[in-house]
């Protein structure tokens, strides 16, 4: 069996180590039996049983990349809190809804304890003294999940007072987001989280671990990274970095959608599965749909440039793809096909960033809402020649200087690395600009045949307002 | 319209003692003014806003920022259509006009016996089961037009009442904490030292 009913878009095939999604197979993964049957809280037991500082260094030593997008180390990252101030929150990332991707949604929904667990480990490592888990408000039946999971584990003494009778006490808080792209940026976050519009704060502080939730120290963790703590708790940071490549250890969630045979969430080994193993593996995707030609796709989620066919033997790994032009970014691929109308998908996606912009930034609030019109006129067939030359321009007010892009043999395009410089705050404002810069770059062609070939009327020299 | 209920205040006030500070109670709690009424009314605000410690003109700033907050009324049922990237590629466009011709309104628009509001929506995460919609929030996969129109009868004939509830319902399950487990939040100024674990 690969596909489970009861877990939509998940696919185990082939012979790859489960550090998270090894509950999926069961129907009631969800539930605090099943769990406990699995060797659930063993890992919370085996942090107990070391001191905080030592399953610090466990974390640490495991270099388990942030899977929210960014990629910084959740080790690291726990070591940025300032040592006097006090007290530390854990804040959860869970409203994942960045384009393409499509993992923390099946965490939450089948293995909600192991969350929980993830959770306890890092407050009691890092010292938290209260988690709030941040569920995105459109996903109910990851809420009700979630819910259920902290009532049984309140009652069965894994949460809250004096946990399985050690000093280590701490709340998980249930928080309910309410729909906003934006607030998956962790200082947007934590602003929703204190009941406020959630836009972005003003950096530095780059890291809300010196300042975040109420001005304390704040750790925001994205869920499949707190996931992967009770595996390593309950093997080693040697067992982890075992598998994948020292710079990309462990395994990755990795949503495959679009033109392919079989699009699936796959748990792939990080740094050395390649996206042509991906799309076109019998364990995976298994090939284009209709044995149609790869066009183009997305490696890493909506806000990643664009690869092409050129790309397909990368493997999963951070550097390499940023040298490439592009991002690993949520672990989302989305493959188009030969069929593929280019600028009519670019537009899904300008359109998704613009309708998406919180407003505070304004190169993001009002480029971002350009660049969609521009797109539509684009994908429409009554764009102009200067319409093409304005979105570089927009482009340019977002992100000054070279922007990231792939390497393409047919157009003899180099690759432009990544990352870029930008005029926002956050991320959102560049990202409504990659899918454009993308497709406008590397398929400039498919924009001009639609173009409307009109000639300008010249303007009479000597004119003045009463020949109008 | 009209304030919380007595029974909803309880709730309010029980979810308001999770958080250090009070205001961060404010979209749960918008998320409860919703459920009572189907959308989220003026008296709600300004009742939330007396229970949060905040001005009213705060709730509705908050409010009205999130997509889920609806200041009018909307069906019974709330058709979100995706239409991003994964699902614009297989079909999503023609699923939304579909809807349009089916339901005889435009996305955006409400039938007029109240029963159906339909929307386009952006991602919402299930992108390798595209196309999706949402009704309620509660997900359908791969759907076909045919497969619209027999959802769309179901949910008018109440045959799926059991598995979606009327708009304004989230979570049927709340988290509730209980008290002789409870460690209770604190203001996070009154502390400034680490908890107890760490320092043993």
């Amino acid at each position: 069996m690969s596909s489970y009913d009861w877990a939509p878009g998940f696919i185990d095939d082939g012979d790859r180590p489960q550090i998270v999604s090894s509950r999926f197979r069961y129907e009631d993964g969800h539930t605090l039996e099943r769990f406990l049957a699995t060797g659930g809280y063993a890992g919370l037991k085996a942090a107990l049983a070391r001191t905080p500082v030592q399953v610090h260094e466990e974390v640490k030593t495991a270099t388990i990349l942030g899977r929210g997008g960014a990629g910084f180390p959740a080790g690291t990252k726990w070591g940025l809190c300032p040592t006097e101030v006090w007290p530390r929150y854990l804040v959860v990332n869970g409203d994942e809804s960045e384009p393409g991707t499509y993992k923390d949604r099946l965490l939450m929904e089948r293995d909600p304890h192991q969350l929980i667990e993830g959770c306890l480990i890092a407050c009691y490592a890092a010292g938290l003294s209260q988690c709030f888990l941040y569920i995105r408000g459109e996903m109910a039946l990851a809420q009700e999940r979630v819910a259920t999971a902290l009532n049984e584990a309140y009652a069965a003494g894994y949460i809250g007072r004096n946990i399985l009778s050690s000093k280590f006490s701490v709340d998980i808080v249930l928080h309910w987001g309410a729909g906003a792209y934006v607030v998956g940026e962790e200082t947007a976050l934590i602003e929703s989280l204190e009941g406020n519009r959630g836009m972005p704060r003003l950096k530095p502080p780059f890291f809300p671990a010196a300042i975040g939730l109420y001005g304390k120290p704040t750790i925001v963790n994205n869920v499949e990274t707190l996931a992967n703590l009770p595996w390593l708790l309950t093997h080693s940071a040697a067992e982890y970095t075992a598998i994948g490549t020292a710079t990309s250890p462990g395994t990755r969630m990795v949503a495959v959608s679009g033109h392919v045979n079989r699009p699936g969430v796959f748990e792939i080994i990080n740094g050395t599965t390649t996206f042509r193993e991906l799309l076109y593996g019998d364990e995976f995707c298994q090939g284009i749909r209709n044995d149609n030609e790869l066009k183009a796709f997305v490696p890493g989620g909506g806000s990643a440039p664009w690869f092409l066919p050129d790309q397909l033997d990368l493997p999963f790994e951070a550097k390499l793809v940023g040298a490439a032009g592009s991002m690993l970014g949520s672990g989302a691929v989305m493959v188009m096909d030969e069929t593929t109308d280019i600028p009519a998908a670019a537009f899904t996606l300008t359109r998704f960033y613009a309708h998406e912009s919180c407003g505070k930034c304004v190169p993001c609030r009002e480029g971002g809402t350009w660049l969609e019109r521009i797109m539509k006129r684009l994908a429409d067939g009554v764009g102009t020649e200067s319409d093409l030359d304005q979105l570089f321009e927009i482009g340019q007010t977002i992100c000054p200087g070279p922007f990231p892009h792939a390497a393409s043999a047919r157009l003899g395009l180099e690759a432009a690395p990544f990352p870029f410089k930008m005029t926002t705050i956050c991320f959102v404002g560049p990202s409504a600009y990659t899918s454009v810069h993308s497709a406008v770059t590397l398929f400039r062609s498919e924009f001009e045949a639609r173009l409307i070939k009109r000639k300008l009327i010249p303007v009479s020299v000597g004119a003045t307002d009463d020949n109008h | 319209m009209s304030r919380l209920n007595d029974a909803n205040q309880v709730l309010a006030k029980e979810i308001i003692g999770r958080y250090p500070k009070a205001r961060s109670a404010t979209i749960p709690l918008l998320h409860v003014a919703q459920q009572q009424d189907g959308y989220v009314t003026m008296d709600a605000i300004a009742h939330i806003a007396e229970l949060v410690g905040a001005t009213s003109a705060e709730v509705l700033g908050t409010c009205t920022f999130y997509e889920m907050f609806k200041m009018q009324p909307v069906g019974k049922y709330l058709i979100n259509i995706c239409t991003t990237m994964s699902c614009a590629l297989l079909g999503a466009e023609q699923l939304v006009e579909h809807a349009e011709q089916r339901l005889g309104i435009k996305a955006g628009g409400t039938t007029p016996d109240g029963l159906f509001t339909l929307e386009r929506a952006e991602c919402q995460a299930a992108c390798t089961e595209a196309p999706c919609l949402q009704a309620n929030y509660r997900y359908r996969y791969r759907v076909s037009p045919e497969q619209l129109d027999q959802f769309l009868d179901d949910l008018a004939d109440g045959a799926l009442d059991a598995e979606i509830p009327p708009h304004g319902v989230v979570a049927r399950v709340r988290q509730s904490i209980p008290v002789d487990r409870a460690v209770g939040a604190v203001p996070p100024d009154s502390v400034n030292e680490p908890p107890v674990w760490m320092s043993a």
